[in-house]
């Protein structure tokens, strides 16, 4: 499973009422909540990103709050992976759960810079900075997580589950 | 090898011996708890999951909590659905407004929490149940479905990090300013994901009300869960509300910790988050000429009974400092009405304050008191995010329910030890 696209970064402490404000809580529509994407600091961040784009972020990056439409929002917005050091879980989960590759590299940031063009590939654990040419070697997810993320979340996973223990 | 409470519990619901940190396992879930927010959020991972009906094996408690009394309309839709939802699936344990409350107040005092049982709930603060011993912990609304459809779910065992607490204190340092305190002391990569467990002798003392404060606040901390191992203090608040035989659990004396950390408090000072982090925290005393616009009491972390008595003591025969509103949210009914035999209603009224039913409402920005640019606001619940209770450029402050009080009179940030003092609290 490959991604590519280019680098936003953002720093530390961006909490869920940063990336989805509570006064959204009303509602689950992705399509909605994409256009709320990180609005406590920034404005339309849905329409500036392109699909494929990633995030590399800083510490506790989505701390706060369980609201699954963090997640939710910045998939739909069109990001396609969270790159950080160490994810707060229930984001983490979340992330994974509705498709969003969230992975935790140490030291990471320091060696990409905004704008730069990446591919990530998933099964082997690779970042190609395609800009400046450079690779970086990551411990792949373990295979249920790839499992999720390919399927396109955990809900997908979970019924093929159900599925097969019912033929059984 | 000894085991932690927490990985006690986890073991016990995967059918396990043992469990140790960073196991991957999948546990039965005992219990789902469920909001206005949570049971929309659920209806289609459900539906795509296929399920039908709910495993008989998982008990579901549902408390609209978030958006009531219905705010909008969209939000009464939302809570039209629960309801639905709730009489569909034939839920007995649904907490109507007016008979409920904020959720993770509701939960433990209509019995639905238990030591050594797996609790989740599509909401942060649910680690608020590790106070009476159990593994209790936030989801996403998807992980949640699956726990609720499928009645399991994969965890991996957190490093359990023990937390212990000594000292002699007054009333006026609550259990707020020790879970800031600790929001202060303890950094965010040492307890992140990890199972906090408290103890020592300020625990040991510490009420039913302060050690749900305290692990309540875990989630500020970044706690995957919290636990306070279950003692004669929580089996008495229990037991009147429980109506099946209660055990506990307990770490054993060879368990292993990633870490534990140790704080002597007696010297602790009242304490206060600036904005725009819980940890951003210093001591009231430093943040005296901050003058504020709204003052808050209430939320699942300090609306509870301990909470409101003391701003009573600090309220009474006093008024709200004219420029300042004063809101105040009883946690839940029954304490809604326990207040307002005790007269602590009447002293909220008397002073200046408006008294609010039980909802989350202020807490988390989402009607009933939001802030407008510029304003400040000091509040005794739980984050204090950019924007958090309305305008991303108003201010939070978090503190103690009697630096509220006192702040409230006063006008703006202000030391509570005075006002207790001479009311003859220590």
């Amino acid at each position: 499973m490959k991604i590519r696209g280019r680098v936003w970064k953002y720093g530390d402490e961006i909490d869920t009422d940063i990336i989805y404000p509570g006064k959204y809580l009303v509602s689950f529509d992705p399509l909605e909540a994409a256009k709320h994407a990180m609005e406590g600091i920034e404005t339309d961040f849905y329409k500036k990103i392109s699909k494929g784009d990633v995030l590399v972020v800083g510490k506790n990056f989505g701390s706060g709050s369980a609201r699954e439409q963090a997640a939710l929002a910045l998939k739909y917005a069109g990001v396609e992976a969270v790159i950080g050091e160490i994810f707060p879980r229930t984001f983490y989960r979340n992330a994974i759960n509705v498709g969003l590759p969230a992975l935790e590299i140490k030291g990471i940031k320091d060696q990409i810079d905004e704008k730069d063009e990446i591919e990530i590939d998933l099964d082997q654990g690779l970042i190609r900075n395609l800009t400046k040419g450079k690779d970086h070697h990551f411990t792949p997810l373990p295979p249920f997580i790839l499992e999720i993320l390919k399927m396109g979340g955990a809900v997908p996973y979970y019924k093929n589950r159900i599925g097969k223990s019912k033929t059984k | 090898m000894g085991m932690t409470i927490t990985e006690k519990i986890l073991a016990r619901a995967s059918g396990q011996r043992s469990s140790a940190a960073g196991e991957i396992v999948e546990a039965n879930i005992d219990v789902v708890m469920l909001h206005d927010i949570g049971t929309p959020g659920i209806q289609n991972p459900l539906k795509e999951l296929g399920v039908e009906k709910l495993p008989s094996s998982v008990e579901v408690v549902i408390i609209p909590d978030h958006f009531v009394p219905a705010p909008t309309v969209k939000a009464a839709e939302n809570l039209k659905l629960t309801r639905e939802f709730a009489k569909k699936h034939n839920i007995k344990s649904y907490y109507e407004l007016g008979r409920g409350g904020i959720c993770h107040q509701v939960m433990p005092e209509k019995g639905h929490v238990k030591p050594g049982q797996v609790i989740v709930g599509p909401d942060s603060h649910t680690t608020t149940y590790g106070a009476f011993g159990a593994y209790a912990t936030g989801l996403g609304v998807t992980d949640t479905a699956i726990a609720l459809g499928i009645g399991k779910l994969w965890f991996k065992v957190p490093p359990s990090v023990k937390v212990v607490i000594r000292g002699k204190t007054g009333v006026a340092i609550s259990a707020k300013d020790v879970s800031l305190f600790l929001l202060k002391e303890l950094s965010s990569e040492d307890v992140l994901n990890r199972a906090l467990e408290f103890g020592g002798e300020i625990i040991e003392k510490m009420s039913v009300d302060g050690r749900m404060c305290l692990c309540d606040m875990a989630a500020e901390m970044g706690a995957e869960n919290s636990v306070v191992s279950p003692d004669n203090i929580t089996l008495e608040y229990l037991k009147e509300r429980v109506k099946t035989p209660l055990s506990t659990v307990s770490s054993d004396a060879d368990a292993v910790y990633e870490r534990k950390v140790e704080f002597d408090i007696s010297s602790l000072e009242p304490q206060i988050a600036c904005p725009p982090t819980p940890s951003n925290v210093k001591t009231v005393k430093e943040m005296e000429r901050v003058k504020i616009d709204q003052a808050f009491l209430g939320s699942c972390t300090n609306g509870r009974m301990e909470d409101l008595r003391i701003a009573a003591q600090i309220l009474k025969n006093e008024r709200v400092h004219p420029d300042v509103r004063l809101i105040i949210t009883p946690a839940s009914q029954e304490i809604y009405l326990q207040a307002m035999k005790e007269g602590l209603l009447e002293i909220f009224a008397k002073a200046g304050g408006a008294i609010t039913s039980p909802t989350c409402g202020v807490c988390f920005g989402g009607h009933s008191g939001l802030l407008a640019p510029g304003e400040v606001c000091i509040s005794s619940s739980n984050r204090n995010f950019i924007g958090r209770m309305g305008s991303p450029k108003a201010e939070v402050y978090l503190a103690s329910p009697a630096t509220v009080a006192a702040s409230a009179i006063e006008g703006r940030i202000s030391d509570p030890r005075e006002r207790l003092r001479k009311g003859g609290i220590r």
